[in-house]
């Protein structure tokens, strides 16, 4: 954005030209950046109700498209044709108002998501606030749709989620404050000159600010933790607890306006993940090679967003994988996770981070081996868990059904279909006799 | 129900109405619930949305006609209460049941405790937030209920035994795959354990909550496996023999403070979960000891084509998945039942949740409907 307004700047049509134009840029990019956004929680609606077949042994959507990639689109016209129906005693204008707040939240943060060096909406020098403070909407959409729907069991998903949100927003902003403190910026890119908080990390594992120092690594845990709950994701997915509220929040909401719901959580998702990868996952940075190297040449540009995106998409399977593992928490239960837990971790983290910085001077060889020992740690916690999935990969023998795509190939046993086959055979077998 | 509602308006509560339709319970279950924002005051259950007179319809078809309707008293225990009706009318009509039948009845019944130990299980873990395990469920379920079709016709609603036996003899295949599939199914109870019974989440959403001492469970006729989480140790299979059970070996699991999780409590949702579990890897081992010990012979006694029991009533008890059915019959001589009387495990179940509700949030309601497995058509009938 902020190269297409020096190009403008360029141009010399005069001051009232030069606004127009700005302002019909501002136009196109802010209707890319919602296209995007809307793209990318189409496919993670997909992605999820794959991997949660696989999950489940089941095979998932896979009609629409190869293997299913185009199911989103169905459903989306689907619910775009169907009838938008408001309850009589509804409160009108505030529910048709409540998924537009919503929608606003996230998809609005995603114009500071920084998928690559130059692909970036807005490199605000506040880009993290920013998206800090206009997820927050959200909160505001949720309230505002359990108030207005006039439907006990959505109120009560409203006053879960109002509740949950302003509450996990604490330790969120702990842990990303934990960032900013070692970043020094609260800019997403920034410059050659003044780095933001990508820029300041390396393309390799020990440059990032996750392994930065043990502190950082816990601000982590803490910050996608409460991420995860601000998503109202399992386990912390009460406001639309389905088996408790029914739907929670959009329980009465149909067509278009539950597919604004359903839209804003998948794009969430996909922000919270970007969020992190950004944060503490070194972004679009590509292993060695320089920011400056990097905008000599567009395809290194596209190698960059690819390295964000493949990163993001670490994020949100991560997601998508604890969702269907885990049960829900209950309301006291998941309070008390938060201000019993989550935020006094999070003040430890920010000032042993805060402490680091004083105590250990930035690139001496102390703080060089720190980066080095929590970044060893970090990858032998990963290769011991990648260990354990290969030991129960063997353990299962000949039960494991590794069909990724699922294309319907059955495993070995084939209870189902050998039963019939037999109960055929015998109700043959007592005909003849 | 109107008188409830102001009730609660003068006490400045929130009256939820859970029910008839809603995701948690289980078919058409009604609570109204008093709430104070999250924790509830009261859950008073309301039954009748799925009556079917069941008990009315027995009086106009003859004694054998009557089996195929005792499916519907629980579309998941179809074989219990087959089998309990069924020897009601034996002991009226004093028939002797063939050893082979009697064992055959015992491989059903287990199979169909299986696959309702199943359904339970999954809706426990579904209804505290977790989808997977019940899908694995219900997966296993899927080849439980394969091998009852093959045995009888039928998936869900049975209709297997007979007066004086059972309807269809079994051959060496079918006991092959029977076998095969407990071979199958055994390690998995371990894979069930690893995956969800020790998780955190789940045990602190049960450990304490909702705790039904032994002295309230007999009080309000809790049956089956939720009494026998409060820690009072009644088995009909154990302490009233019938059928083939006095033949084989099994132990009776028993809630205990601190079994599974330290802050456990005998009577409380967990225990009940985890006395379920046990009694999965229970009727694993009666079916194998069924397997073993199956006799040749007749698997139904010479019983009239027309039955006329004489003029005399009876109690026949057995223990289903959700415990004793018990079922009254009365005779005036005639080709028809004069009256059929069923005692369900459900109903007892449903009553009991008034009592402990108060001071429970809503999310344990959930946990309580689904651990004391309360399903709507057995309630009702």
């Amino acid at each position: 954005m902020h190269s297409i307004y020096q190009a403008i700047e360029q141009l010399s049509l005069g001051p009232w030209g030069r606004d127009i134009l700005f302002a019909l840029a501002v136009l196109v990019v802010a209707a890319a950046v919602f296209m995007v956004a809307l793209t990318i929680a189409g496919v993670l609606v997909w992605v999820e109700r794959r991997v949660a077949g696989r999950v489940q042994s089941r095979i998932g959507p896979n009609r629409v498209g190869p293997i299913g990639i185009l199911q989103w689109l169905a459903d989306g016209l689907k619910l775009f044709m169907k009838e938008d129906l408001i309850p009589e005693c509804a409160d009108r204008p505030l529910y048709r108002l409540a998924p537009y707040l919503l929608m606003v939240g996230v998809f609005g943060a995603f114009a500071a998501v920084p998928f690559g060096q130059a692909l970036i909406a807005a490199d605000l020098n506040v880009g993290i606030l920013y998206i800090l403070a206009v997820t927050s909407l959200s909160a505001v959409g949720i309230l505002m749709s359990g108030w207005a729907s006039n439907n006990k069991w959505s109120l009560l998903g409203g006053i879960r989620s109002a509740a949950q949100i302003v509450s996990y927003e604490v330790p969120a902003a702990l842990g990303v404050l934990s960032v900013v403190l070692l970043a020094g910026t609260l800019q997403m890119n920034g410059t050659e000159m003044a780095p933001g908080i990508i820029r300041s990390q390396g393309g390799w594992p020990w440059q990032w600010y996750i392994f930065h120092n043990p502190f950082a690594l816990m601000a982590f845990f803490v910050y996608f933790t409460a991420a995860v709950a601000e998503g109202n994701r399992t386990p912390f997915d009460l406001p639309e607890a389905e088996s408790e509220l029914v739907a929670g929040f959009n329980t009465e909401y149909s067509g278009m306006r539950f597919a604004g719901f359903f839209l804003a959580e998948f794009a969430n998702v996909y922000l919270m993940s970007a969020v992190a990868t950004t944060l503490f996952f070194g972004g679009w940075q590509v292993p060695g090679l320089t920011p400056a190297e990097m905008q000599s040449s567009p395809w290194l540009q596209l190698l960059g967003l690819a390295v964000f995106v493949a990163k993001a998409g670490v994020g949100c399977f991560v997601v998508v994988w604890i969702r269907w593992t885990f049960p829900r928490l209950r309301v006291d239960q998941l309070m008390g996770l938060c201000y019993r837990y989550l935020i006094p971790i999070g003040f430890a983290c920010l000032l042993g981070n805060a402490a680091y910085l004083l105590l250990v001077p930035a690139g001496s060889l102390a703080d060089n081996v720190v980066h080095w020992a929590t970044a060893a740690f970090g990858l032998l916690v990963l290769a011991l868990f990648f260990w354990r999935v290969g030991y129960h990969l063997r353990r299962s023998g000949e039960r494991l059904d590794l069909d990724l795509l699922a294309r319907g190939r059955r495993g070995p046993f084939e209870p189902r279909w050998q039963h019939r086959a037999w109960g055929a055979h015998r109700r043959q077998a007592a005909k003849e006799a | 129900m109107t008188e409830l509602v102001r009730i609660a308006e003068n006490r400045q509560e929130l009256v939820l109405n859970m029910g008839p339709h809603h995701p948690s319970t289980h078919g058409v279950l009604r609570f109204l619930v008093h709430t104070d924002g999250e924790v509830m005051s009261r859950a008073v259950p309301e039954v009748g949305y799925l009556h079917r007179g069941l008990e009315k319809m027995a009086e106009s078809v003859n004694w054998a006609g009557y089996m195929p309707f005792t499916d519907r008293v629980n579309y998941l225990e179809a074989m219990f209460t087959n089998q309990v009706y069924a020897m009601a009318v034996e002991r009226l009509l004093g028939v002797e049941v063939p050893e082979r039948a009697e064992f055959l009845r015992v491989i059903a019944c287990e199979l169909n405790r299986l696959a309702n130990h199943f359904i339970t299980l999954g809706c426990i873990t579904m209804d505290l937030g977790a989808f997977t395990p019940f899908v694995y469920l219900l997966r296993e379920r899927e080849t439980i209920n394969d091998l009852i079709e093959s045995l009888c016709g039928n998936r869900v609603t049975h209709n297997y035994m007979r007066i004086g036996g059972v309807a269809h003899d079994v051959d060496d295949d079918w006991l092959r795959h029977l076998e095969k599939f407990l071979d199958h199914f055994e390690p998995l109870i371990e894979e069930f354990r690893a995956l969800i019974v020790g998780n955190e989440i789940l045990v602190r959403r049960m450990a304490p909550v909702a705790v039904i001492c032994a002295e309230d469970a007999v009080a309000w006729g809790l049956v089956g496996p939720n009494l026998r989480a409060s820690g009072v140790d009644w088995d009909v299979r154990r302490d009233l023999p019938y059928s083939a059970y006095p033949q084989v070996e099994f132990s009776v699991p028993l809630g205990r403070d601190g079994q599974g999780d330290a802050q456990s409590i005998a009577g409380d949702c967990y225990q009940r979960f985890l006395v379920r579990v046990e009694e999965v890897r229970q009727s694993c081992r009666i079916l194998r000891q069924c397997l073993q010990k199956l006799p040749a012979g007749d698997i139904k006694a010479k019983v009239p084509k027309l039955i006329k029991p004489p003029a005399a009533e009876c109690y026949a008890a057995v223990e289903g998945a959700r415990g004793e059915i018990g079922c009254y019959v009365v005779s005036d001589g005639g080709p028809k039942p004069y009256r059929v009387k069923w005692r369900t495990s459900s109903f007892s179940a449903m009553s009991i949740i008034e009592h402990i509700s108060p001071g429970l949030m809503i999310a344990d309601l959930v946990a309580v409907i689904a651990t004391l497995d309360v399903i709507a058509p057995e309630t009702d009938r």
